[in-house]
């Protein structure tokens, strides 16, 4: 009895198994070149609005402790 | 048994396809694409605010969408809500169950996650009317421990878990809309991109998984760690996405080609990888170790720019605010039992370029 259940399940795992690797096999594949080059400029092109990258100006940053305070 | 060896056989030959099929597109690699591009110059990041009050090990820490305010949750069984820019506790929530893992702040600002051991993803509404913060749901299914959880929505939200599935739950009911199984080990960590139609898992099973998020199919599997994918995140353009492992290596891959672009590693490195986060423009990838450092990639030429060194203790957790502004690291104390209540080795920094001190 229990030699079945465990053949059964094993059956659906095989199967399951085999109905998703169908379904990976089938999706759309772009060239690498184009993927790569896709990176590369969307790199390239937001990199100056990357503040861990560029760094900001200390007048900019907020985390920066302020150099003095007023009182009024 | 026919049966058996015939799935069996189209198994193998489904593999066999997809290699073929990712090898067929394989018409170039990332290190030839950029071999023009210079390395970014040494990076070097200034610890500016360090948010101390937590008294036991720091697990997992979110930005709010804000970039000001975050949400922490650490084994003293606390939740804490920080303003980043004060360093003040705006909320700290008592858990029930001190034992978390994760957490996460909802994209709107009105809510926090958490769970961990309890198998359980506790959501808490920040917004109450009468101004105190109370568990609005408990969300319990998982047969194990939750190790991360992303909200889509004040509505929905994602956990992964120990049990080797990840969920997606509506929150005013309480109930799990649709499970995304597949992963052969421990769901370890997730992430989701802008358009919130998809999101990434990395497992035990030494893979990342693709998923959509409607139909519940796993469209892609990226295989090539050679351990636990501890950590995961998208790439800001949301068509790749990078991994973190206790193979001490990164991995970025990319999703349209169906595969590893490149992998970040050093002879130097040999210790796992806890937490991983892209900077705004994905060129630098924040990597926690355990061995206690944070390394700055250079994602493009794979090589090491920076260290942030200056926690005493394992990293357990690392975020990148979504404006790109600030950095912020979790740690982990070894945990002393005489020196359990110390508190300043459970700290949280954040580090800020300073234009200044980069050149």
């Amino acid at each position: 009895m229990s030699n079945n259940s465990a053949n059964s399940s094993s059956l659906v795992m095989a199967q399951r198994s085999v109905k998703q690797l169908r379904l990976e096999a089938s999706v759309r594949r772009i060239k690498v070149s184009q993927a790569a080059a896709d990176l590369k400029s969307f790199c390239l092109q937001n990199a100056h609005k990357d503040p861990l990258l560029m760094g900001v100006p200390s007048s900019d940053n907020p985390f920066r402790p302020p150099k003095s305070c007023s009182l009024f | 048994m026919g049966e058996m060896e015939q799935l069996r056989k189209e198994a193998e030959s489904l593999k066999d396809q997809i290699t073929a099929a990712r090898k067929a597109v394989a018409d170039a690699t990332l290190p030839d694409t950029v071999s023009s591009t210079a390395v970014v110059g040494r990076v070097q990041l200034k610890t500016r605010k360090t948010l101390r009050g937590h008294l036991a090990k720091i697990y997992a820490m979110h930005w709010a969408t804000d970039a000001k305010l975050c949400v922490s949750a650490s084994q003293d069984g606390k939740l804490i809500v920080w303003d980043t820019l004060t360093t003040n506790k705006v909320n700290a929530i008592p858990l029930k169950s001190s034992w978390v893992m994760t957490c996460a702040y909802a994209p709107s600002g009105n809510m926090v996650a958490c769970g961990g051991l309890d198998n359980m993803c506790s959501i808490y509404n920040l917004k109450g009317k009468d101004g105190n913060v109370k568990v609005m749901r408990e969300l319990a299914a998982h047969t194990g421990y939750l190790s991360c959880c992303r909200f889509l929505s004040d509505s929905e939200i994602i956990t992964s878990s120990g049990d080797c599935t990840c969920l997606l739950w509506d929150i005013e009911t309480g109930t799990q809309k649709t499970t995304f199984a597949g992963h052969l080990g421990d769901c370890m960590s997730l992430a989701v991109p802008g358009d919130f139609k998809t999101f990434v898992s990395g497992a035990c099973d030494f893979t990342a998984k693709l998923w959509d998020i409607r139909d519940s199919n796993c469209t892609h599997t990226f295989s090539g760690h050679e351990s636990d994918v501890n950590a995961i995140a998208f790439f800001p353009n949301g068509n790749a996405v990078i991994t973190g492992s206790d193979d001490a290596t990164c991995k970025l891959f990319d999703l349209r080609s169906d595969q590893e672009l490149i992998t970040y590693q050093d002879s130097s490195i040999m210790c796992g990888v806890t937490s991983i986060a892209p900077s705004l423009s994905g060129r630098l990838i924040l990597a926690g170790y355990d061995d206690f450092n944070v390394n700055i990639w250079d994602s493009l030429k794979a090589e090491r720019v920076g260290v942030l060194a200056g926690h005493d203790n394992r990293v357990s957790c690392i975020g990148v605010s979504t404006d790109g502004m600030a950095c912020c690291t979790g740690s982990w104390d070894s945990f002393l039992p005489s020196f359990s209540f110390k508190g300043q080795d459970n700290v949280m920094r954040l580090c800020k370029q300073n234009k200044q001190q980069y050149l």
